[in-house]
């Protein structure tokens, strides 16, 4: 019979010869064609037991696959692609190669909780979202993505002083990830950004007593004074130092 | 009146100013009384938990434990949603995982902090407004009307998701609803304002990734002002800062990028309530938003 339905399967699967006849029946062309049948022997069963031992991974192997999770996602809502009741699926059976083939989009969960907060079955997907990404970085299947990074500087602040600052983390991400702050505030959208916070338009409109009237004053001189004097936690001591100590002992006894 | 230990977190104290001081100067002119809590530390905010959950866990307990072992208070009220949502998340956990509360008690033993012993708990600024003074309390404290100026009351995701950690929410009449929030839509009713139909109370903004995915971020937001614009807002209140400087923020890029251009404005909701109590426009630090609302609100007469 003849394959209609040829999107749903990959495209090296499906063998049609241009040439064939059989028992003097010319099935030459579509009338020929079929599936090569898939023998898929590379599936890891343990691989839900290390999306397990990553944050957010715990309850990985409860869901029951209702799809509550993809139908409620915000990401899902703009790109199709993103399907995390499949990735579970995936997890679960232990095919780790078709996960793969999203790695450049689950980085992209917001955290917006909706999914955690719909699923019947407590399996926390956005957890899941996170544990597969670090899981793929670990590997180094992806680089570090961008929100990585993020969480990574936010995190050394707060270990060290137990606070952040504001500028310190956007600028140290726009450092680490390479944009150019200069650039962006002078012909990028954070110019327009910082105009407006100072209320230049209405300087340009020439309306001078709004504008003075209007100047945000305190909020600036507090962020200059933080980015001199750096916000900390005074009875902080060793605490930082104890929860990097818990993270690291953590990691090796899971992952070695 | 019951006071409160008040945990502003690292947002009010930088980018989010204008919420802090209007927060503080509304507190004070409702007559209600709350103490800073004691040199709290960064719950964790969206971030720390991706690098080791109870990173996060430990960090908020910390100030829960800073309340009550050393300033007898049994309530952290917090204004930030997404400190809110991690001190919430630390309650919960602790009160039902006694592996993560020997976890966190060890810790803090090592560590010489007070150790948390699961005895306070934590409000929003909203829900302690309702809690002490509800819609009623603030009719009787007005000094002038919002004049029917139209609002999207913008609640985010923090506030009520996931809802498992707000035992307290969707407890019949009176309680706060974790699926269509009213608390704020309450409190600005009583002061004046018509609140619009909006359907976007709780969809995402992409906080989690302003920087670090800008255009998804952009989307999000621009679906929230589009929206608000579409259901009539003039403004749409915020009760949280991530929320509101990304709203800010990408309602800019929007238009930079993207040639969109939104007029709907962004305000803290404590800055429109201090409105209508009599508060100057300078003390609520409305000049300080990015998004300039001035000239709207001399328009519609509450400044």
């Amino acid at each position: 019979m003849a394959i209609h339905e040829k999107s749903l399967i990959a495209p090296d699967h499906l063998l049609t010869s241009d040439k064939l006849v059989i028992d003097g029946v010319d099935v030459s062309g579509h009338w020929n064609t079929m599936i090569v049948p898939r023998y898929v022997s590379d599936y890891d069963p343990d691989f839900y037991e290390t999306i397990r031992k990553y944050g957010g991974g715990e309850n990985v192997h409860r869901c029951w696959q209702c799809g509550s999770c993809t139908n409620s996602c915000t990401v899902y809502a703009i790109n199709t692609d993103f399907n995390p009741r499949y990735w579970i699926y995936l997890t679960n059976l232990g095919l780790k190669d078709e996960i793969l083939k999203d790695k450049d989009i689950i980085w992209q969960c917001v955290s917006c909780n909706k999914c955690t907060n719909i699923c019947p079955k407590d399996v926390r997907p956005e957890g899941v979202m996170k544990a597969l990404q670090h899981w793929m970085e670990d590997e180094g299947h992806v680089p570090a993505s961008a929100p990585t990074r993020f969480d990574a500087e936010f995190t050394r602040q707060c270990l060290a002083r137990g606070r952040i600052e504001d500028s310190e983390v956007m600028l140290n991400f726009f450092k680490e990830t390479k944009q150019d702050v200069v650039e962006l505030v002078k012909k990028g959208w954070l110019g327009v950004f910082v105009a407006r916070m100072n209320k230049l338009p209405l300087l340009r409109e020439g309306k001078i007593g709004k504008f003075l009237a209007r100047l945000p004053i305190t909020g600036p001189l507090k962020m200059g004074w933080a980015m001199v004097f750096k916000p900390r936690t005074k009875s902080w001591g060793r605490t930082g130092e104890v929860l990097q100590a818990f993270v690291e002992e953590q990691r090796k006894l899971k992952h070695g | 009146m019951a006071k409160v230990a008040y945990y502003p977190g690292c947002a009010l104290e930088g980018s989010g100013g204008p919420y802090d001081r209007s927060t503080r100067a509304l507190v004070d002119a409702l007559g209600l009384e709350m103490e800073n809590l004691a040199d709290w530390n960064c719950c964790g905010a969206m971030e720390v938990k991706n690098v080791h959950p109870m990173l996060q866990t430990y960090m908020s307990a910390r100030n829960l434990a800073i309340a009550s072992e050393k300033m007898g208070f049994d309530t952290v009220m917090a204004p930030c949603n997404g400190c809110y949502h991690n001190l919430k998340k630390a309650e919960y956990e602790l009160a039902t995982s006694p592996d993560a509360m020997k976890t966190v008690q060890e810790l803090a033993t090592k560590a010489d902090d007070p150790v948390y012993k699961g005895d306070v708990r934590t409000v929003h600024l909203l829900e302690w407004l309702m809690e002490e003074l509800g819609p009623e309390g603030i009719k009787a404290r007005l000094a002038r009307s919002l004049n029917g100026l139209k609002i999207a009351n913008y609640y985010g995701c923090m506030y009520t998701r996931p809802r498992q950690i707000f035992p307290e929410k969707d407890q019949g009449p009176g309680s706060e609803s974790s699926y269509k929030p009213h608390f704020m839509d309450d409190l600005l009713a009583a002061a004046g304002a018509v609140n619009v139909d909006f359907p976007l109370k709780t969809a995402c903004c992409g906080g989690a990734h302003t920087l670090s995915d800008a255009d998804t971020s952009t989307q999000l937001v621009l679906n929230l002002l589009q929206a608000a614009e579409e259901a009539g807002a003039e403004v749409i209140a915020t009760e949280c800062p991530t929320c509101h400087s990304g709203l800010e923020m990408h309602q800019v890029r929007a238009e930079t990028q993207f040639g969109i251009k939104t007029k709907v404005k962004i305000v803290y909701f404590t800055q429109l309530l201090g409105l209508a109590l009599g508060l100057s426009a300078r003390k609520l630090a409305l000049h300080e938003n990015v998004s300039d609302s001035l000239d709207l609100l001399h328009e519609k007469g509450v400044v």
